[in-house]
């Protein structure tokens, strides 16, 4: 039996992209000192959505004067109460208008819309409403009595959740006092600079919010810059390894959300189901580009067999295409670059002995795409099983005990999260304290909240992100003596 | 005819993994006491004690690690008791490698083993310092909690050679991790005492593990040691050899504490040091029935 879905696209309407953008710098947007600029593209059309002002090095050199500028004479002086009731407009702005952005996301990204609309827009908002409520009540977050900002913060988001990564760094770093100068992803400029309007809409002080386009090179002209407090990235291990070299010396603070290759580990008392959900959410939620990805499924021998059996039949049932259709499960791959990437990867897992399944969909004639791709035989030295791939192939590995599982699971220089799929509460809590992961998920995955720290152990970086934890990373704490 | 007794000298080692080897490499260098006269002859380490040391700190980190808080406390606690056992031992030796007067010496000594009593006190409060449950949107029980981050190596403080040194590794294994310390390089002797205190204060084999000889000889190895997965470099005092540790450490994104500013280490020590070398770990567990 096929079921046939009418296409339902939502309405472009909402969206109004402009023919090209400049630079977000004190306030206002202006064209990059040499003119230069770069096309922004929808990944599931390869259509030009704008043309976008690439920063470099004066551009940079302004963006943090006007951030410093503000810093002195605005933001950090501001009373804490004063700067929550920024934070609270943001966070209502962004409700009003996330119909909007969460288009403009899908357009921009290439992620189903459906998530941009159900997960993405509404954990944007919910970041800025938590941390706006923080501003006035840091000396009770366990940073001592009088704890301080920073400075000037320099933050460079990905681009697999551009928004949210932007709302993640932005929000806690203005409701410490600091003020900011973010770098969006070269491929996911738009969402970054409709924030800028959204700045402009709730009269937030010239400066405090400063946002420069731009690729790689922009963003090491930033976090190099001299008058620079803080550098925050979220991205690849290898960029992120680069950044802290260029910082050791300097007394920069730093934070890191790097790369991941999360085991996903399914017991055999599991509520099989559930799991064959959380496995499918695990690994192709936003087509896989996730660093936390449950990349690596570790499935109990004795329901091994039943469990790719039923996760073959699940993911033949995804729909992947435009982006903006409402049924659409499985989006376009952000970039011509990825997909290159993921190919290569997938061709070496065939390479190095591994059995590849792929979910027969249909592949539009446009644009970059990927279907759900499923890796069984995969042994721990396979490339696969080691290297983030970043799409939606899965890596598929059984063990027998317990023990065995921690083993494989904790094989792996990344440390960002885990999964455990069982119904024993004990076998949950025993889990999760011998992984070496800094987010453990329990019959779920890929599960975010303002209130809940995240970030990695090992080589998927340092530094917290969300809840209270999530503070530190932009307040000086008393001296380390 | 009566003679004057001769004194019975002391070979000072190494500590690695619970014992007290000479280094590998049949190194040694000449001590001195503050005033310029023969000490004695200290183990020069070398790049393979420095990888020896770091085995040794991961073997110890699995048992210290998963030992209870409560436990870690009681070993933390008896450290301080076996010191104070050797507390005119420790005094001379602050006296004559530092230089200072019998009273200055007796408050340093006194300050490090009071500094054990309060590290002794936190093992069993950090998770409750700085975990947290978290008020998610959903049905699950959502919780912070530090783990220690793994095998520390710790450039110990040059011219604090006791109260120093303690002030860094007790931090570090208050929380689980084990450590790897190079001692103050011209200042060793009150390391290997204390490292003799270790060897009888039921601290297990490993946790801690004393280096002495030249930081710039072992830190680049320890700095880029893929086992390793923390750096102190609070002791380092040249510019260059921080920098270029902290660049080594980037390979496999060691945590790294920065050399600071001179510090004081009578005053209260406070929970960056605790922060530091810890990782926060969340669980989302659900809730139904």
């Amino acid at each position: 039996m096929t079921f046939d879905y009418a296409p339902a696209p939502e309405s472009r309407a909402s969206v109004e992209i402009a023919s090209d953008y400049g630079l977000f710098i004190d306030g206002e947007f202006s064209p990059s000192a040499s003119g230069s600029s770069f096309v922004t593209v929808n990944p599931a059309t390869e259509e030009s959505l704008s043309s976008v002002a690439e920063a470099g090095s004066a551009d940079v050199d302004r963006a943090v004067a006007a951030a410093r500028r503000a810093y002195d004479t605005v933001w950090g002086p501001m009373p804490g109460r004063e700067r929550a009731k920024y934070l609270f407009r943001i966070a209502r702005i962004i409700q009003e208008r996330s119909r909007e952005l969460a288009v403009l996301e899908s357009m921009d990204n290439g992620k189903p819309i459906k998530e941009s609309r159900d997960v993405d827009l509404p954990l944007v908002a919910a970041h800025f409403f938590y941390h706006a409520g923080w501003a006035d009540k840091l000396e009770h977050a366990g940073y001592g009595p009088a704890p301080q900002p920073l400075g000037v913060a320099a933050q460079v988001i990905p681009w697999n959740f551009p928004l949210l990564m932007l709302a993640w760094k932005v929000a806690p770093a203005l409701a410490c006092g600091n003020t900011v100068v973010v770098k969006p992803a070269e491929t996911t400029p738009l969402t970054a600079l409709a924030f800028a309007d959204i700045c402009r809409q709730a009269d937030l002080p010239p400066g405090v919010v400063n946002i420069l386009t731009g690729a790689g090179e922009t963003g090491r002209l930033l976090v190099e810059h001299p008058d620079v407090n803080k550098v925050a990235f979220t991205g690849s291990t290898e960029v992120g390894r680069s950044i802290m070299r260029t910082l050791a010396g300097t007394d920069k603070r730093l934070t890191l959300e790097l790369g991941g290759k999360a085991a996903n580990i399914v017991f055999d008392d599991a509520p099989i189901d559930e799991a064959i959900e959380g496995i499918v959410n695990g690994i192709f939620f936003n087509q896989g580009h996730v660093c936390c990805a449950g990349s690596r499924l570790l499935v109990q021998e004795s329901v091994a067999e039943d469990v790719l059996e039923r996760l073959k039949a699940r993911l033949s049932t995804l729909r992947l295409g435009d982006p903006l259709d409402k049924n659409t499960d499985i989006g376009a791959i952000n970039s011509a670059e990825q997909l290159a990437r993921i190919n290569e990867l997938a061709k070496s897992g065939q390479g190095e002995g591994a059995e590849r399944w792929s979910a027969p969909c249909e592949i539009p004639e446009r644009g970059w795409w990927f279907p759900p791709t499923v890796f069984t035989g995969v042994t721990q030295a396979h490339r696969i099983a080691r290297e983030e791939i970043f799409g939606p192939v899965l890596s598929v590995l059984t063990f027998r005990t317990p023990d065995e599982a921690v083993q494989k699971a904790n094989n792996t220089p990344y440390g960002l999260s885990a999964g455990i799929w069982t119904e024993k509460g004990s076998r949950i809590l025993w889990m999760a304290q011998q992984l070496r992961a800094g987010v453990v998920w329990a019959n779920t995955f890929n599960r975010f909240d303002p209130t809940s720290p995240f970030g990695g152990y090992k080589e998927s970086g340092f530094g917290r992100e969300g809840g209270l934890h999530g503070l530190g990373a932009y307040l000086k704490t008393e001296a380390v003596r | 005819m009566t003679h004057d007794r001769i004194g019975v000298r002391k070979t000072h080692k190494l500590f690695i993994g619970g014992a007290f080897p000479r280094s590998e490499s049949g190194r040694t260098y000449e001590v001195a006491t503050a005033t310029g006269d023969f000490w004695s002859n200290a183990s020069k380490a070398s790049r393979k004690d420095a990888r020896n040391a770091v085995i040794a700190a991961r073997t110890g980190f699995s048992k210290w690690s998963a030992a209870t808080a409560y436990n870690r406390g009681q070993v933390l606690y008896r450290i301080a008791e076996v010191m104070e056992d050797r507390r005119a031992q420790f005094i001379d030796e602050v006296m004559a490698g530092e230089g200072v007067d019998e009273a200055a010496a007796r408050q340093q000594v006194d300050a490090a083993i009071d500094r054990w009593v309060w590290y002794a006190g936190w093992t069993d409060k950090i998770a409750q310092a700085l975990g947290t449950a978290n008020p998610v949107a959903g049905p699950y029980f959502n919780f912070s909690i530090p783990e220690p981050s793994g095998v520390v190596a710790c450039v110990a403080p040059q011219a604090s050679s006791l109260l120093g040194l303690v002030s860094v590794i007790a931090p570090v294994i208050a929380s689980g991790n084990s450590v790897v310390a190079m001692a103050s390089t011209e200042r060793p002797i009150p390391a290997i005492t204390l490292a003799e205190v270790m060897a009888t204060s039921d601290v297990p084999a490993g946790v801690v593990n004393l280096l002495t000889g030249d930081p710039a000889e072992m830190l680049p190895w320890l700095a880029s040691h893929a086992d390793v997965n923390a750096v102190d470099l609070t002791g380092v005092t040249d510019r260059d050899l921080a920098i270029s540790a902290e660049r080594e450490a980037a390979g496999t994104i060691k945590r790294v504490l920065r050399p600071g500013p001179a510090a004081d280490w009578d005053a209260d020590p406070g929970m960056d040091r605790l922060r530091t070398f810890v990782e926060i770990k969340t669980v989302w567990h659900p809730m139904g029935i």
